[in-house]
């Protein structure tokens, strides 16, 4: 198999080639030169866009979920806002729900839908006082904790405030592990 | 006529040299022991990367990577779109079948030994394939965008979130912002019709490169040893003695790719294209949330393995497995090739296909999740409520009534995370279940705090009339023996408030 070289067919003998012919030498190193520039002018916006979402990392804003009074006292009810980066092209992921806790008078909770395990919704049922997670099938206590089940911690909690009458948190991005947000 | 034709072949042939381009491909020498059918998996991998790239771009006509219209424009597939419905189902079942057969062809290339000696870059391009094929499978199942998909890129999310020191940063860079929407969507959408493919491109070029360079491994016989010395020799020897084209063993693989494509055609025509499911809508809390079939492993994992042992399931044993897989050929670069003679490979071969088959099949089965509707869906069958005290009967309604059905099932029948307590008298007396309902525990919640006292007390003699006729229920083994029917019903012979009597 001595003929490997693809281009056989078409191969002629040359004379020796000499690669530090100088003249050719520099203009190649000058055409590196300019192609590095132009690499590093290319490659950095490429990097710049793709890391943004890091870079510029958006911080949870406050966010009201509407009157106080929609939520009777010693229950918990889900309560939908919007996600405050939301663009036209989130359609309905746009609508992020959340479960609010109301003990009594202003003295609320309001945990994230998502279970600490991976993420899932969890689901309360009022009877039993437990929120449920469907995948794996974590269980939380009616104050968030956990109760049973492979989460790592309690459910995660949206700092919140009551202002003029209407229950506010801080929300809009996702929490995680990593990061809790409250 | 027939020189006029032949100048006409000789002008093409002098420009593009075909003679020269068969003899380096489907005519270069290949042992003829490989016309097997063993080695017929790798050409239907390609054969269903070939109907993906097709496919794909007529999907990809329709398709609208918006998290607003991605749901609408695949619901238009199926319903609108004339045999959109056709590209969609051959779409997802030739995915499904390119990852059985790629494994298929892993296997036997695993156990024929092919990996060794000279072909190790072989063996790596292809372990590349796997994991780009997977990354394809599963930016695939994002496409579909319904809940399924949006509560699968959460649980991606969620992962990445676990990855310590920069967890945040991958969560963001994984989602292209904060949260889950139409960013995080065009993220995928790029990987799985740029990247992913543009990738296994370049790789499967490389693969094959590599196939035609270094010759396809031949049928290993027991006892043969690779060589790195002797071993190119040993292989010319066999080409020379045995050696027949490339294009001669590809009958096999013709048959073979046209059984794969009707079985593709076929599932298509008979199950249809998956989904898309519940809308991604995040308030509809959602049942379940599961992925596609070559995850579902995983997804059992997650839930089977001890609390706790994320970090192991999700960055541990991938790290180790890749590390594996790379390191093979560099480990075990000669020697035996024949799998009877190697019952380490054979091993590994079974208790991976066992393992992820019985996490599989744990997955489809789900016992470990909640089934949600099961408290407000499911009746009590007749032969579990008759004949019980008033007691005992409003036991039963606090038993459906707070959610106990959803973990715990009676004749088989609600949740499976828990026991079935069908004979849960038989196995646990008044008192331990009474500590078992109020403090929880070995998994369960505790419900102390949500019971009133009157409402354990109906529950756990509901629980106790739980036995069959014939067994008696179980009895404190320590303390004071008191006369049976003290602490628990039992069954005594007038009326028996006892359960699974059935009629008298």
């Amino acid at each position: 198999m001595a003929s490997s070289d693809p281009n056989e067919g078409n191969a002629h003998e040359m004379p020796k080639y000499d690669w530090r012919a100088t003249r050719r030498d520099f203009l190649l190193k000058l055409g590196v030169g300019v192609n590095a520039v132009a690499a590093a002018l290319i490659g950095i916006p490429i990097i710049g866009y793709f890391v943004s979402a890091v870079v510029q990392k958006k911080q949870p804003t406050w966010i009201s979920l509407g009157s106080i009074d929609q939520f009777p006292e010693e229950s918990t009810r889900m309560a939908v806002f919007m996600n405050p980066y939301r663009t036209q092209a989130d359609g309905d992921t746009a609508h992020i729900p959340c479960w609010v806790k109301r003990a009594h008078g202003e003295d609320f909770t309001v945990f994230a839908i998502n279970c600490t395990h991976l993420g899932c919704p969890v689901r309360w049922f009022e009877q039993s006082k437990l929120f449920l997670c469907p995948c794996h099938g974590g269980a939380f206590y009616e104050d968030g904790t956990h109760a049973a089940g492979p989460p790592p911690r309690g459910l995660y909690h949206y700092e919140h405030k009551v202002e003029k009458g209407e229950l506010v948190i801080r929300a809009g991005v996702l929490p995680t592990l990593a990061d809790p947000n409250a | 006529m027939m020189t006029t034709l032949k100048n006409i072949a000789l002008w093409f042939e002098r420009r593009l040299h075909l003679v020269k381009l068969y003899e380096q491909t489907a005519g270069h020498p290949v042992p003829k022991s490989t016309g097997s059918w063993f080695y017929t998996f790798g050409s239907m991998t390609l054969t269903c990367f070939v109907i993906q790239i097709v496919t794909g771009i007529f999907l990809a006509m329709a398709y609208v990577p918006s998290a607003a219209e991605a749901y609408h424009s695949l619901e238009l597939l199926n319903y609108t779109q004339p045999l959109g419905w056709v590209m969609r189902g051959m779409h997802y079942w030739g995915s499904m079948m390119m990852v059985i057969v790629m494994m298929c062809h892993m296997t036997q290339v695993f156990l024929w030994g092919a990996y060794k000696y000279p072909r190790e870059l072989t063996w790596l391009s292809g372990c590349v394939l796997l994991v780009l094929t997977l990354g394809l499978a599963f930016s695939g199942q994002v496409m579909r965008f319904d809940a399924d998909a949006y509560w699968g890129v959460g649980i991606g999310a969620a992962v990445g979130g676990r990855i310590p020191f920069i967890g945040d940063q991958v969560v963001h860079l994984l989602l292209g912002g904060p949260i889950i929407g139409t960013d995080a969507l065009s993220r995928f959408f790029s990987l799985h019709v740029f990247i992913l493919p543009g990738s296994v491109l370049a790789f499967v070029s490389i693969h094959l490169r590599l196939v035609l360079g270094k010759g396809i491994n031949e049928q290993p016989k027991p006892g043969v040893l690779v060589k790195r010395d002797t071993y190119d020799q040993y292989y010319h020897g066999i080409i020379k003695r045995e050696g027949v084209p490339f294009a001669a063993i590809l009958n096999k693989d013709v048959v073979a790719n046209g059984i794969l494509l009707l079985v593709i055609v076929a599932l298509t025509l008979f199950v249809g294209p998956k989904g898309p499911g519940i809308p991604a809508n995040p308030p509809l809390v959602i049942p379940e949330a599961k992925p596609d079939y070559p995850f579902l492993w995983l997804f059992a994992a997650a839930a089977l393995l001890p609390n706790g042992s994320e970090v192991v399931l999700f960055f541990i044993f991938p790290t180790v497995a890749a590390i594996a897989l790379f390191a093979l050929p560099f480990i075990s670069n000669e020697g035996e090739k024949h799998w009877r003679r190697r019952p380490v490979s054979i091993a590994i071969v079974i208790i991976s296909y066992l393992g992820v088959g019985l996490l599989t099949w744990e997955a489809i089965t789900g016992p470990w999740s909640p089934h949600m509707d099961a408290w407000s869906g499911l009746p009590i069958k007749a032969e579990y409520v008759k004949g019980r005290t008033p007691l005992e009967l409003s036991g039963a309604v606090v038993f459906q009534d707070m959610q106990c059905r959803n973990c715990h099932a009676i004749a088989g029948e609600g949740g499976h995370r828990g026991p079935d307590l069908t004979q849960v008298a038989t196995r646990m007396t008044n008192p331990q279940l009474v500590r078992q309902v109020i403090q929880g525990g070995g998994n369960m919640p505790a419900y102390g705090k949500n019971l009133s006292p009157e409402q354990t007390r109906a529950l756990v003699a509901y629980l106790c009339s739980l036995h069959p006729p014939n067994v008696p229920p179980a009895r404190e083994a320590v303390g004071v023996l008191k006369p049976i029917g003290e602490n628990q019903p039992t069954p005594s012979p007038t009326p028996v408030p006892v359960a699974v009597r059935g009629e008298k």
